[in-house]
C-alpha cells in the first residue's frame, strides 16, 4: 500500500499559483468594460434624512448612474432576517439604501456607478444630503434604561432579544453552595479585518438571461438562492462564484450586504459588468463586527472547589441590526460552562441595539467572551478558596468516562441540546503544565522578581462546538482522459486549504497522489447543494461527505478493474494511480478504468487505447450501458452530522509586565489542542496559530473606538492596532487526537479554535504578574497599558 | 429582466491624462493614464499584473509592495505618474521558471507560510528586496521579525512566515 495521506503534512496544492501572484481574487478578474461603484455613507449615527440631491453627481462626467432608495425597485426593502428566533422582538435588518433615516455611521445612502472608482467617489462626494441629527446613546447599559435615545423607534428600550436558558436546578445549587464568587467581565468591539476587503462583481448576459456574480463570500450557494428569489430569476440562471478569497473569518458569511444586491441590479440595468471593491475604511464602517459583551457571572461552589452551579447574565451588543439573529449570543450562552461538569446553569442575555455597524459572527462567535467570563471566574474562585489554578480546573473537568456529557436545557446553534461528545481535558491540562514548566514557575517568578521583573502565569481552557449541520455534499469523479480525480463540494475557501485536505481524504480511497485530486468549490455551477463555510464545519461536514463519496467511487473502481483484469474484487488494490492485482505486476491505470466504464466509440488517447487491451469493465448482457447503471467512475453523496462535535484545548502562557511602561510581553505561549483526528497537522497548526494571533490582537490591541457621537475614531489600519510579526511570540502547539465518535473520519472543526482562550490567558497572566503589588483585577479586554496604569494607580503604585 | 434602452456610457472619465514610460519586469511600457491613477491600479488594471494586491490603500498593510528602482515600495502610495522613468518589479517576475519557484516562494510553500495568499505577494517582494540588498542579512529571530514588520497578515499568525524566511536563507545559502 502507498502511505496514507490522511494525517500527513502534505504541502498545499493551491500555493504555487498564490505565490506567483496568479491567484484570482475578485478585483483580479478581468471584465471587459466594467463599471465601478462607490457609496455615499452616513456621517451620522442617528439622523432623519430630510432630502437627497443627486443632480450634481449625475451630471459629473464619467458618472453613469446614481441610485437612492427611490431608484432600486424591489430592493427598497429590509434585507432578510437570516436566522429567526422567537426571543427576538421586532428584529431589524438594514435596507440596501437608507430610507428616511440612518442608524449608524457608515450606513449606505446612495450608490454611484461610474467609469472608474475615482470618478465614482467624486460622484458620491457631490451628493447633497440634508440630515436632522438625532441623539444617540453609545453605552450599551445606558441604552437599555428608560428614556434612552432609540436606535429604532420600533424597538422600545433598544432591546433586540431577551433569552434565558436553564440546565438542571441552578437555584438549588446556589442555595447549597458553600462559596459563591461573582465577577463582571467585558470584551470590547473588534473586527475580522480580512486582508482582502469584501468585493463583488456582476455580469448580466441579456442573450442567455444569465446573471453571473463573483462574490468574495463564504456562502455562494446561499447567495445564489437569495439573488434568484429577490430578482425572480430561475436558480439555474444565477451563477455565484467565490473565487480566491482573501480571508473571511465570519465577516464574509453575511448575506446580504447592500452591495451584494445593488451591484447585480446595476449590472442588469446598465447592461455592463459592474463591480464594487470595498476599501479598508468602508470595511471598518460597513462590514460586520463582533465581540462586545458584558457578563455578570456567578459560580456556586463547594469548599473542595467543585462548582455546582453557574449563573450568568450578559448584555450582547448587536449593533444597529440583528440580521444573523441571536447566533453570537446563543453560542456564548451554550459555551458558558466550558469543559466543566457544572450541572446547574442559568444563563440569560439581552441583545441590545446600538447605533453602530451590525454584529454578526466573527471567528469565535461568542466563545471568546464566554471563555473569558468563566475562566476569569474560575481564577477568582481558586484564589478565594486558596487552590491552585490548575487544580481547581482538574477537579471540575468532565472526565473521559463521562462522555457524552449532556447539558439538558441548553440548545446549541444547531437547535440541539448541548452534548459534549469526547475529550481528554485533564490530560490536556497536564500537557500544558509540563510544556509551560508550571511546577517550577513559582521559583522562576520569585527569581525574576528579585531582578525587578514581573512574570505571571496565565491559563485558560476552552471548548468549541464545531461541525454544525445541516449537511454538505461531495461529488467525486475520476476523469477518463487524464485519470485525475475531480472533487466538488458546496463550500468556498478563504485560505483554509480545503483543496488539499479534501484531496488527502480522496487520495487515500483511490490510491492517487493528493496533487492529482483537483478540488473545485465556490461555484454554484460546479456543485450547488449545501450551505457555507462557517462555524468550523468544513472538514467535518464536507470532509465526511467527500469521504463517503470517495468510498463509493472506490467500490465502483474496484468492481470495474476486477472485471477488466479478470480477477476477484478482493484481489484488486488501488495505488499509484492504478488498479493492481495484489502481489503481481499486472495493473490497469485509473484513466483506463474510467474510460472503460464510459462506453464511447472514440479513443481520444492512450488511456482509451489501453482500455481496449482489457476485458470489459462491466459484466452484463444487452446495451453498452447496463440498465440501472451510470457511465464513468463517479458518485455524489452527502453527510449530515447527528450533532455538533466538540473540540477543546488548554492554553497557558508566561507574560511579563513592566509596571513602569505598563507594557505586556508574552514570554512563552503553549497551546494544547484537540480537534479529533487531524487530516493535515500542518494546516491544523496554521489555523490554530492564525487564531491565536487574532486572539492576541483581541487580548491586547484591537478595539474599535466608537466616540460618544457614534463616529468610529479608528477606521483605518493606521489607528486600529493589529499585531505584526513583532507582536506575536513563538507559540508551541501540541496536539491531542481524541477521535470524534460522531463521524466516520473522527474529525472535529478547528477554524475558530485558536482565538477563543487568548484573552482569558493574557488577563490571567497579567493579574498573576502584578499580584504582589496589590489586589488588581483584569477583567476587560483588550487589556491596554492605560488599564494597567489605572489599576496600578488604584493600589497606590 | 426587461430589455431596456441601453444607456449611453462614456468610455472614460475626463481626468487629465499624462504619458508615463517605465520598465515593468524588464519590459518597456508607455501608457497614457489619468494623472491621479495610483501605481497599484496602473499595474493591476492597466497592465493586468494583478499579483500586486491592495489591502488598505493607505500605506500600512504592505500587500501592495513592489520594487521601485530596486527598493521595496508601496504601490498604493505612489502615483503612476511618479513612476515615470522608474524600473518596477512585481511578484509576476519572481519565480525562477514556469515550473520552479523562487527559493523564497519555495520556502513559503514548505513552511505553510500562506493561507489565503492575499498578503503573500507583498510579503515576498519585501523579503526579496532584503535578500537582494548587498551586505549581511540578519536572519536572527528578531532580525526576521523586524524584516516583516511592515507587512500585515491576518491568517497565518506570522510564525510560519518567520520560519519561511529562515528556510529561504538556507535555500539561498544566506544563513
Ligand atoms: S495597500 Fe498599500 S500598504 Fe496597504
Ligand atoms: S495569508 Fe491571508 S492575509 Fe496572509
Amino acid at each position: 500500500m502507498s502511505t496514507r495521506s490522511f494525517g500527513a503534512r502534505v504541502e498545499r496544492n493551491v500555493d504555487p499559483k498564490l505565490l506567483r501572484g496568479e491567484g484570482a481574487f475578485i478585483d483580479d478578474i478581468p471584465l471587459a468594460n466594467v463599471l465601478h461603484t462607490a457609496f455615499l455613507r452616513s456621517p451620522h449615527a442617528r439622523a432623519r434624512i430630510k432630502s437627497i440631491d443627486v443632480r450634481a453627481a449625475k451630471q459629473h462626467p464619467g458618472v453613469v448612474a446614481v441610485y437612492t432608495c427611490d431608484d432600486i425597485g424591489v430592493l427598497d426593502m429590509a434585507m432578510p432576517l437570516l436566522i429567526p428566533h422567537p426571543c427576538m422582538k421586532n428584529p431589524q435588518t438594514q435596507r440596501p439604501l437608507a430610507r428616511d433615516e440612518v442608524h449608524y455611521v457608515g450606513q449606505t445612502i446612495a450608490m454611484v456607478v461610474a467609469v472608474d472608482r475615482y470618478t465614482a467617489e467624486d460622484g458620491a462626494g457631490l451628493i447633497e444630503v440634508e440630515y436632522e441629527p438625532l441623539p444617540v446613546e453609545m453605552d450599551m447599559e445606558k441604552a437599555l434604561a428608560p428614556g434612552a435615545p432609540l436606535v429604532h423607534e420600533k424597538a422600545p428600550g433598544n432591546l433586540a432579544a431577551h433569552f434565558v436558558q436553564v440546565c438542571g436546578k441552578p437555584d438549588d445549587a446556589f442555595a447549597r453552595a458553600e462559596h459563591i464568587v461573582k465577577i463582571r467581565v467585558q470584551v470590547d468591539r473588534s473586527t475580522a479585518a480580512p486582508m482582502e476587503c469584501r468585493a463583488i462583481a456582476a455580469r448580466w448576459d441579456a442573450v442567455s438571461g444569465e446573471l453571473t456574480v463573483w462574490d468574495g463570500t463564504q456562502a455562494p450557494i446561499s447567495v445564489r438562492g437569495g439573488l434568484a428569489s429577490i430578482f425572480a430569476l430561475d436558480e439555474d440562471k444565477v451563477r455565484v462564484i467565490a473565487p480566491d478569497v482573501g480571508g473571511g473569518f465570519g465577516q464574509k458569511v453575511l448575506f446580504f450586504y447592500p452591495d451584494e444586491l445593488l451591484v447585480p441590479m446595476a449590472a442588469m440595468q446598465l447592461g455592463r459588468p459592474v463591480k464594487y471593491i470595498e476599501d479598508r475604511r468602508e470595511n471598518f464602517l460597513g462590514s460586520s463586527q463582533e465581540r462586545t459583551q458584558i457578563h455578570e457571572i456567578e459560580l456556586a461552589a463547594l469548599k473542595t472547589g467543585e462548582v455546582i452551579g453557574l449563573r450568568d447574565s450578559f448584555l450582547h451588543d448587536t449593533g444597529a441590526y440583528i440580521p444573523y439573529g441571536i447566533a453570537v449570543a446563543q453560542v456564548a450562552s451554550t459555551s458558558i460552562a466550558g469543559p466543566y461538569r457544572i450541572p446547574n446553569i442559568w444563563v440569560e442575555f439581552k441583545a441590545v441595539y446600538t447605533p453602530t455597524v451590525q454584529v454578526t459572527p466573527y471567528r469565535g462567535c461568542g466563545r471568546p467572551q464566554a471563555c473569558f467570563a468563566v475562566e476569569r471566574a474560575m481564577d477568582q474562585l481558586a484564589e478565594e478558596l486558596g487552590l491552585d489554578r490548575f487544580e481547581i480546573r482538574k477537579r471540575n473537568f468532565i472526565g473521559v468516562d463521562q462522555f457524552p456529557y449532556e447539558r439538558e436545557g441548553l440548545l446549541f446553534a444547531d437547535g440541539l441540546k448541548v452534548t459534549l461528545d469526547s475529550g481528554q481535558y485533564a490530560k490536556a491540562l497536564g500537557m500544558a503544565a509540563d510544556a509551560l514548566g508550571a511546577s517550577s514557575f513559582a521559583a522562576d517568578q520569585a527569581a525574576a522578581r528579585a531582578e525587578g521583573k514581573y512574570l505571571g502565569l496565565g491559563l485558560a481552557c476552552y471548548v468549541e462546538g464545531t461541525g454544525l449541520g445541516p449537511y454538505e455534499g461531495g461529488h467525486v469523479r475520476i476523469h477518463p482522459i487524464t485519470g485525475k480525480v475531480y472533487v466538488n463540494t458546496g463550500l468556498s475557501t478563504q485560505g483554509q486549504g480545503h483543496d488539499t485536505v479534501f484531496a488527502q481524504i480522496v487520495s487515500d480511497q483511490l490510491g492517487v497522489k493528493p496533487e492529482d485530486v483537483i478540488v473545485v468549490e465556490g461555484d454554484t455551477k460546479a456543485f450547488d447543494w449545501g450551505v457555507a463555510t462557517f462555524a468550523s464545519r468544513a472538514a467535518v461536514v464536507s470532509g465526511n461527505a467527500i469521504h463517503k463519496t470517495a468510498i463509493t467511487v472506490r467500490k465502483k473502481t474496484i468492481t470495474a478493474a476486477a472485471n477488466m483484469l479478470e480477477v476477484a474484487e478482493d484481489e484488486v488494490e488501488l495505488r499509484d494511480g492504478a488498479a493492481w492485482v495484489i502481489g503481481s505486476n499486472r495493473f490497469v491505470p485509473l484513466a483506463a478504468v474510467a474510460t472503460a466504464s464510459n462506453p464511447l466509440r472514440y479513443a481520444f488517447n492512450e488511456a482509451a487505447q489501453a482500455a481496449t487491451q482489457f476485458a470489459p469493465a462491466s459484466k452484463h448482457d444487452g446495451p453498452p450501458l447496463g440498465e440501472g447503471t451510470a457511465p464513468g467512475l463517479e458518485a455524489t453523496d452527502y453527510y449530515s452530522p447527528p450533532a455538533s462535535t466538540w473540540a477543546y484545548g488548554v492554553h497557558a502562557a508566561i507574560v511579563e509586565v513592566d509596571p513602569g511602561t505598563c507594557a505586556v510581553k508574552i514570554r512563552k505561549y503553549i497551546c494544547i489542542h484537540d480537534c479529533g483526528n487531524m487530516i493535515n497537522p500542518m494546516i491544523v497548526e496554521g489555523q490554530v496559530m492564525g487564531g491565536i494571533a487574532q486572539g492576541i490582537g483581541g487580548a491586547l490591541y484591537e478595539r474599535l473606538d466608537y466616540q460618544p457621537d457614534g463616529n468610529l475614531a479608528n477606521a483605518s489600519f493606521m489607528d486600529f492596532l493589529m499585531p505584526y510579526a513583532t507582536e506575536i511570540p513563538d507559540v508551541k502547539i501540541l496536539h491531542l487526537e481524541t477521535p470524534s465518535p460522531l463521524n466516520p473520519l473522527g474529525v472535529k472543526g478547528v477554524g475558530e479554535a485558536g482565538c477563543i482562550a487568548v484573552g482569558a490567558v493574557v488577563a490571567s497572566g497579567v493579574e498573576d504578574a502584578l499580584k504582589q503589588l496589590g489586589p488588581m483585577k483584569f477583567r476587560h479586554v483588550p487589556l491596554t497599558p492605560t488599564m494597567i496604569s489605572d489599576a496600578l494607580e488604584s493600589v497606590g503604585h | 429582466m426587461k430589455r431596456t434602452i441601453k444607456p449611453s456610457i462614456p468610455e472614460r472619465s475626463e481626468d487629465p491624462l499624462i504619458e508615463v514610460s517605465l520598465t515593468v519586469n524588464g519590459e518597456a511600457v508607455t501608457r497614457k493614464v489619468s494623472m491621479r491613477m495610483l501605481l497599484s491600479d496602473f499595474l493591476r488594471h492597466e497592465l493586468g499584473l494583478t499579483g500586486t494586491h491592495v489591502g488598505c490603500e493607505h500605506g500600512v498593510c504592505g500587500c501592495c509592495t513592489v520594487h521601485i528602482d530596486g527598493k521595496a515600495g508601496r504601490s498604493c502610495l505612489t502615483l503612476a505618474a511618479q513612476a515615470n522613468g522608474a524600473d518596477i518589479r512585481t511578484i509576476e517576475s519572481v519565480a525562477t521558471s514556469e515550473t520552479v519557484l523562487h527559493p523564497i516562494q519555495q520556502a513559503f510553500k514548505e513552511c505553510h507560510a500562506l493561507q489565503c495568499g492575499f498578503c503573500t505577494p507583498g510579503m515576498v517582494m519585501n523579503i526579496l528586496s532584503r535578500f537582494e540588498e548587498p551586505g549581511p542579512l540578519d536572519l536572527s529571530d528578531e532580525g526576521i521579525r523586524d524584516m516583516l514588520s511592515g507587512n500585515l497578515c491576518r491568517c497565518t499568525g506570522y510564525i510560519n512566515i518567520i520560519a519561511a524566511v529562515r528556510r529561504a536563507g538556507e535555500l539561498t545559502g544566506r544563513t
